[in-house]
């Protein structure tokens, strides 16, 4: 099963690495990683994409909470949330493939970011499910590179 | 408020938290903390290798309960360390790290030196820090006191760059440590508590699994005062060992890969398992399936990731052994309903049967007329020093042959590597233990494989007039390998057999201590006797053990534990 964990952890210095130094050594998965300051300087907040049975996930989570660095961990994918992950894909866009090209990304509602003779930067923000169509639209068009950032969640605010 | 040099904080620090002993090996970087100690109360041990320096401080707090502390320098001086760190790590024993590096400016350089410690020991030590402000020398050294021996205990790590060594700080007043990230959480939940009782009042067959963590947090009493009131038999890990009297009745001794026919049968046929400071290592569950499997169980533990982490868990407890046990014990008295008598008589048709077990398969070995046999050693050891020594163990047979023999019936007298298993320990955490009791016996029981790994460490005893006494179990093998080899490698004795082995007679009188030695059987408690009486220097028993001699009970790795290789 994919979960998707939120990590709050101190922004110290290693503190990642003990993070990730913990997947590594006791042979978790890390499907995807983002990490970035929150509004308090001192914290940083970390989405973090693992699968694993539910025994796994429970040691993942106990583990991770018992890093010192470690303020809060929770499992998000057990509630309502909200992900959203961005990529920029430069794509091929030569004179025939130039209107597919920008009619797909207006379908994704995405942007050009970049243009050059032979070639769009586009960026698409959204789920990971949408990033993975958005690609596979591109592919036979001809993708030239791809950027994901990884995905960040939210859980929903809870109704009343 | 006054401003001193980190070296003069550092020296403070120590004191404030009671330390009287430290272990170090010093180097470029933290002459200043040396010149620094020279001119305090604490004695500062110089050893001969820096392994045997956490070691030292290890055995030190495992047999005091304090903290240990060590002090190494950079680069060689704190890798040497890591082996000891994760010993500790291993075993929960709270102890304090500082290791010196190089100046700020130079960290990243490649210096000389120079080496990324606090990453190199992240995954081997509760938390580790470098300190990379002056001002954030006190605290830190404050907040890993706190940590190592708070919660389960652990090793922390404080990496120090020479140049904040030699800063001038501010010495701030202790305050409480407080810190958001870190609240273990030592008190029951009462509602598991009653759940665990009543779970108690309803077995049939239950049994006692305790581990380390009852030393470590000094609850025996409690545990004893449980075991007594409601007659169920108990069990031990190799870290649990002396939690319970091993000379009580109810005790079967040690469980697992070599633990006693009848600790492992009674674990597999129990209908309740109170698993208490335990985490259900591979060494005592063998195959996992097979393992307790119509047990319910109840898990005390300080550490929430050790629960349910291995064996699912039915009942948990996340608090302090200490804490749990006393709620347990309280909630049995108070209830006017429980007759504790009629308890005890309902489990006895359990307890025979585990009687039975033991009597049909007691610990043993075969009396091979003038031949020495290994466990004779250790039973004479035991009978000579009435049980009381402290007793520190290498590891491999040297190790299951103490923990089967020595019955030990106090906390803190079986210092052991238990979890990572690390060969060379006994020799310096005797030393640590010599240090922290000046007048008790401590007894390094070691084979001649092991006692060669840090037995540069003799010096160390010498010098600080720490007589521990070394009985080395001689069999010129690496007994317990062989022992694999024997039983599921055809005998293929691939890099087992010592070739050469010292003199160990010769090689103790070349550092300053006595050395004995035994060929045969009645020549092994005379010279117990004389190395007894021997205080004023190290002692060395060399036993000339018969060679090919096994540990049993064993359960093949990976075996169900009720399948066991007997005598």
């Amino acid at each position: 099963m994919k979960h998707t964990l939120s990590v709050l952890l101190q922004n110290k210095p290693g503190a990642l690495s003990r993070v990730t130094g913990l997947f590594s050594g006791r042979g978790f998965n890390i499907e995807s990683l983002c990490v970035a300051e929150t509004i308090d300087p001192k914290v940083s907040c970390l989405t973090l994409v693992t699968r694993g049975s539910d025994a796994i996930i429970e040691q993942i989570t106990k583990q991770l909470h018992k890093l010192i660095d470690v303020i809060k961990v929770s499992d998000i994918s057990e509630g309502e949330y909200v992900e959203r992950e961005m990529v920029l894909i430069r794509v091929k866009a030569e004179s025939h493939t130039r209107a597919e090209v920008l009619r797909v990304i207006d379908i994704f509602r995405g942007k050009v970011v970049d243009v050059s003779p032979n070639s769009y930067a586009v960026e698409i923000t959204g789920p990971e499910s949408k990033i993975k169509a958005v690609i596979d639209l591109f592919r036979p068009i001809g993708i030239k590179e791809v950027v994901r950032t990884g995905t960040i969640a939210m859980a929903r605010a809870p109704k009343k | 408020m006054s401003k001193i040099s980190g070296a003069k904080a550092f020296v403070k620090c120590l004191q404030e938290e009671g330390v009287d002993t430290i272990f170090g090996f010093p180097g470029g970087v933290i002459i200043d903390l040396y010149d620094e100690l020279a001119n305090s109360s604490i004695k500062n041990l110089l050893v001969r290798h820096e392994q045997g320096a956490v070691h030292a401080a290890d055995g030190y707090a495992r047999a005091s309960g304090k903290t240990g502390v060590a002090l190494l320098t950079s680069g060689p001086g704190a890798t040497n360390g890591v082996t000891g760190i994760a010993t500790a790590y291993m075993d929960s024993i709270p102890v304090v790290v500082f290791t010196g590096q190089v100046p700020r400016a130079l960290i990243g350089n490649d210096a000389f030196q120079e080496v990324d410690i606090v990453g190199i020991t992240r995954p081997c030590t509760k938390h580790n820090y470098l300190v990379s402000n002056p001002e954030d020398l006190i605290p830190t050294i404050r907040e890993a006191f706190y940590l190592a021996s708070s919660g389960r205990p652990g090793p922390v790590l404080v990496d120090l760059p020479k140049d904040i060594i030699s800063s001038m700080v501010d010495f701030t007043e202790r305050e409480e440590i407080r810190m958001r990230t870190y609240q273990p959480n030592a008190e029951p939940h009462p509602g598991q508590i009653a759940k665990a009782c009543q779970a108690v009042i309803e077995a049939r067959r239950p049994v006692l699994y305790v581990g380390g963590g009852v030393i470590l947090s000094d609850s025996s009493e409690e545990l004893t005062e449980l075991a007594e009131k409601t007659q169920i038999p108990v069990t031990m890990t190799l870290m649990g060992l002396g939690a319970f009297p091993g000379s009580n009745p109810l005790s079967m001794g040690m469980l697992g890969m070599h633990g006693s026919y009848a600790a492992n049968m009674m674990v597999a046929k129990s209908d309740l398992l109170i698993a208490v400071g335990a985490r259900f290592d591979d060494r005592i569950t063998g195959r996992l399936d097979k393992f307790a499997p119509d047990a319910k169980v109840i898990h005390i533990d300080i550490d929430p990731t050790s629960i349910s982490k291995n064996v699912v868990v039915d009942i948990p407890i996340v608090a302090d052994c200490k804490h749990a046990l006393t709620a347990m014990n309280a909630w049995f008295n108070s209830q006017k309903d429980v007759d504790m008598t009629s308890l005890a008589e309902k489990y006895q048709p359990w307890r025979n049967q585990v009687n039975e077990w033991n009597e049909k398969h007691p610990l043993a070995y075969i009396d091979e007329g003038d031949i020495i046999k290994p466990q004779y050693v250790i039973e004479t050891i035991d009978r000579l020093t009435g049980g009381d020594a402290i007793v520190s163990t290498e590891v491999g047979q040297n190790q299951m042959w103490t923990a089967q023999f020595y019955k030990f019936n106090k906390p803190r007298h079986l210092l052991s590597s238990g979890g990572l298993g690390t060969m060379g320990f006994g020799l310096p955490a005797a030393i640590g233990a010599k240090m922290a009791f000046p007048d008790a016996t401590v007894i390094d029981i070691a084979g001649d494989g092991s006692i060669q790994m840090n037995i540069q460490e003799l010096a160390t005893a010498k010098q600080y007039n720490t007589p521990v006494k070394v009985a080395i179990l001689n069999n010129n093998y690496l007994g317990m390998v062989r022992q694999w080899q024997e039983l599921f490698y055809d005998k293929r004795y691939a890099g087992t057999v010592m070739e050469v082995t010292p003199d160990f007679v010769e090689l103790a009188k070349a550092y300053g201590a006595a050395g004995l030695r035994a060929k045969t059987k009645s020549e092994v408690e005379p010279v117990i006797k004389e190395a007894l009486a021997i205080n004023d220097r190290v002692v060395i028993m060399d036993f000339a053990i018969k060679r090919e001699e096994c540990v049993f009970p064993m359960v093949p790795a990976g075996g169900a534990t009720t399948e066991m290789l007997l005598v």
